[in-house]
Order: structure tokens, then sequence, then C-alpha cells
């Protein structure tokens, strides 16, 4: 992680040229200095064009009103074929696995129907099931912490809690939940020296392990009685159950990256938001009720995924501006979520704020996050499980943030629990 | 002012003078009525406003539009009277309606 603990490099954004800013530009997000870039866009150019980047030319959206127009739009701005911006090499997107297909990124009527294949397994009659294990591991998680001395929360908070659960839901054995945490991680990272995943080869043998031990998973399944786990779901649901290898493979990939890393990061961010602004902190202890509040006020806050991606399917006039049939289009949450024309002081983190659960960080339309509920019901009950058992929390160095304008999250944050109640 | 009523699951039942002009989602959001959520603010984008208006009421409340069928498609629960609280407006012919609430918003 040595590029990410170096010096923050000074860059005066207000002084490039507009058609130089590249919002999605990684290091931003790693260094936490990307706000000015979406402040000036969201002022002077909000639907912006970067012609060249190590990601392709595309199109930039920063307003709520903008993003909620595209996002709601889903027959001129496709899903398909990728809901991410990819490296380019030689002017071409640079794709690990061809031919991988997810129902995030297909368009209805497929997109419905797979969609709905999953979609019992969060619902709320199994999120009741699933509350009370949960509880159950969020407090074994919570006794077994250190008192007194700093540990990584990252890892044994936030990463053990998401990855039972998902583990849990895709019917894997626990003691392999830390390999879909793995997996997931390697799935979102930029191959490079030091980093997770090193050269491009050894990311395309992960997949290969990770597809592997799936497709070992599906045969199971399928040879089986149904079951209510996610693997169980696709091999036996009429929708889904002849779906080609890939297909199966990105919808698994879509479910372990969607079912872990954006609560587990918001699992983070709470506990750094908190930190940060200590009346709030304060205010939760003294009124636990306000737990929900907080919880949604965090996932505004965090934006743990910073844009979806969206392809312009006709040439279309937008904020005054040519989209063009094939254009990239990336809507930037992270900087709806920050529109002061929407949400009153944006960059402030206020738990009891009036309307909290209006955020961008779920998306909105038809693909809008399927287990937003099962999110927020995680984030709840580890706060009401550690606000019973600690007094206090405390970050006690900088987080690693992810290099990542993507995964908008952290790889690893100390803290340090003074005591017990 | 029209008068609407939302019933709960439970049954409980909230009596809200709605301002003509407003929606069902808002007239329930901002009297307090617990079981809407409306999180995208009326923009039909997150289907968290969903209720169940009876028959006799189809005529005034009139059809879903597409982009409505599209969210309820993804709700919890839908029956054929679901409609989504922010896509009905409200005027004087909707006084006295009656709407039912889901038991959960997803």
């Amino acid at each position: 992680m040595s590029d990410v603990a170096a010096p923050v490099e000074v860059e005066d954004v207000a002084a490039l040229p507009l058609e130089e800013l590249h919002p999605a530009k990684a290091k931003r997000f790693a260094n936490d200095t990307l706000w000015p870039v979406f402040e000036r866009l969201r002022r002077e150019a909000p639907v912006h064009y970067t012609p060249e980047s190590e990601v392709g030319a595309y199109w930039s959206i920063s307003r709520w009103d903008d993003i909620m127009a595209v996002d709601t739009d889903h027959k001129t701005f496709s899903s398909e074929p990728n809901i991410t911006l990819l490296p380019h090499v030689d002017g071409q997107a640079d794709v690990t696995v061809p031919g991988l297909a997810m129902f995030i990124a297909m368009d209805p009527p497929k997109h419905d129907i797979q969609r709905k294949t999953v979609s019992p397994a969060v619902s709320p009659t199994n999120l009741k099931l699933l509350e009370p294990l949960i509880r159950e591991r969020a407090a074994k998680i919570l006794d077994s912490l250190p008192i007194g001395e700093p540990f990584d929360w990252v890892d044994l908070v936030s990463k053990e809690l998401t990855a039972m659960t998902l583990a849990t839901l895709f019917g894997v054995p626990q003691e392999y939940r830390r390999l879909l945490t793995h997996w997931s991680d390697i799935v979102t990272a930029q191959p490079g020296p030091g980093r997770i995943v090193e050269t491009r080869e050894e990311k395309i043998q992960v997949f290969q392990d990770y597809h592997a031990y799936f497709t070992k998973l599906w045969n199971e399944r399928v040879n089986a009685e149904p079951t209510g786990d996610l693997i169980s779901m696709l091999a036996h649901s009429p929708a889904t159950r002849n779906m080609s290898p890939l297909e199966f493979f990105g919808n698994v990939i879509l479910l372990t990256v969607g079912g872990n890393d954006t609560t587990r990061n918001t699992m983070t961010g709470s506990v750094y938001a908190l930190n940060k602004n200590p009346d709030e902190f304060a205010k939760l202890k003294a009124s636990p009720e306000l737990l929900p509040s907080m919880v949604s006020e965090t996932i505004r806050w965090q934006t743990p995924l910073a844009y979806m991606k969206r392809r312009a399917t006709r040439d279309v006039e937008f904020g005054g501006k040519t989209i063009r049939e094939g254009d990239t289009v990336a809507m930037w949450y992270v900087s709806g979520n920050r529109d002061e024309s929407v949400i009153d002081r944006p960059n402030d983190y206020i738990i009891d704020r009036e309307r909290p659960r209006q955020h961008m960080s779920f998306g909105f339309g038809i693909h809008r996050c399927v287990g937003n509920r099962l999110a927020e019901l995680q984030l709840q009950i580890v706060w009401e499980e550690a606000l019973k058992r600690f007094p206090d929390i405390v970050v006690v160095e900088e987080p690693v943030r992810v290099l990542s304008s993507f995964v908008k999250g952290y790889e690893s944050m100390q803290v340090v629990i003074p005591a017990r109640h | 002012m029209p008068k609407i009523t939302y019933v709960e699951s439970d049954g409980n039942r909230h009596e809200i003078d709605v301002d003509a002009g407003w929606n069902l989602m808002d007239g329930a959001v901002k009297n307090g009525v617990p079981g809407i959520d409306g999180d995208c603010g009326g923009n039909c984008a997150c289907a968290t406003c969903h209720i169940f208006v009876s028959a006799e009421w189809a005529e005034v409340t009139g059809e879903r539009t597409e982009a409505e069928q599209e969210m309820l498609e993804f709700a919890e629960n839908v029956q054929s009277n679901s409609r989504l609280a922010c896509q009905i407006e409200v005027d004087d012919r909707l006084d006295g309606l009656v709407v039912h609430l889901p038991e959960s918003q997803y």
C-alpha cells in the first residue's frame, strides 16, 4: 500500500482546465481528496466529459436531479454490458473475464427475471429469520475484541460479520467465509505492485479458483433438494437453472461484492464518522433510538459505491450537452449525496437529519440495491450490540482507504476500545 | 382539504387532511404516518411508498404508469390494487379515500 501512504500530492483542482478533470482518478479516493473535484463539477459542469483517461472517455453526472433522471431512464441509459468504468489498453476496454454476465448489468426483461430469482433471499421473511443469527454472531465478535490495545476494525469486525452473513446466504461453510471477502476484494482491485493482486495474470488465476469453487457448489445444489440459499435458488429456479456458466459466475460475483463490500465499508465508515464528529457520537450514546437514522446518514455520508456506469442507447440532449449513442456515462452517487440543492449541509455528518433516508447510495430505479434492508439490518445490529458493551470506540490513526473510484471503502482502520461497560 | 385515511397493516388508522396538489406519499411522510418511507422523494424510483387502493377508488386514482409498473415488479407482496403513493396526486375527488399499507416497504 506504499502509494496510499505516500504524502498527499497537492493538486489545484480549481486551476485545471475543465476538460482535463478526470473525476474517476482512483488516487483521489485513496487519499480522500475527491471532494473539490465534484464541488467544481456540480457548480460549473454538471454534465461533464472527460475525453481521455486510463478508463477511456466518459461523461460525469454530478448533480442529484440529473443522476435521478439518468438512473430512472434505463431505456436511454442502459446497464449493459457492465456497470463500472474499465481500464483501457490501446483504446479498448480491458475485460478481465470476457463474457461475464450479471443481472445488475442487464436490461429488462432478463434483468427482472434474474433479480426476482434471488430477491427472496433478502425478503422481509428471510431477514426476520436471519436477524437472531446476525445478532448472535455480532455479540460473539464484539465480546472477543481486545480491550485497551489497538486492532484493525476492518479485519476483526466489518469483514468478519459481513462474511458470516454472506456465507449463510450462499450456503458456503463458515470456515470458508473469508475466501468470499478475499475474492470480493480481488474482483474490484486494480492489479499493481504491492497491491492485493500484482498482475493481471494473477487476477485471472484467482477468478479461476473462485469460479471453480462456485461451480462445485452449483453441482452439489443442482443434485440436491432445493434449500433456501442463493446458489440453490439459482440452480433450481426455472428462470436461471439453464444459465451459462459465465452468467452464473457473473451473478455470484455481483452477490459477493454487493453482499459484503458495501456493508463492510459502511460499518467501518460509521466508526470513523462518529469519531470525526464527537458531538454526533455523544448524541447517539445519549439517544440510541437515533440508530436507524444514524445508519441511513452513514450510508449517505460514506456512499460505499461511488458511481454506477451506464451506456447511452441513442443520441440524447442532456443538461445542454449531446451525449452520443454508445457513450459511457458515470452517475456519481458520491456527488449527488453532497448536492447542497437537495441535502441540507451535505458535507456535515448529522445523525438526526430530518430525512436521513433521502440519499442515493442504493441507486434509484429498477437497479436499486436489492439487499438494502439487509445492509441496514447488519449496521443496526452491530451498533445495538456495540453500544451495550462499550462506552467508546476510538479511531487511533487515519484509515487506509481503498485505491478505487468505484468501491469507496477502507483497507484497514486501527481502533482502541478503552473499556467495557 | 381532502381527507385521506391511511390504514397500517395492524389496523391502526390515520386520518389526515392532505393539501390538494400533494401526492399521497407526501401526505403520509410529512404528517408522520409510519409505514411509508418515500426514500426517493416522489420520483417513482424506489418503491418504498407501496399502498393498496380499494376497487371503488380505482377509477379516480387512475392506473399505474409504466415506470410505476416497473418499480412495483420488485416490491414485496404486490396485489392487483397495489400502487405507489407518490404517483397519486391528491385532489378534491379523493376526499374520503382510504388506503391500506403493506406490512413492510420492501
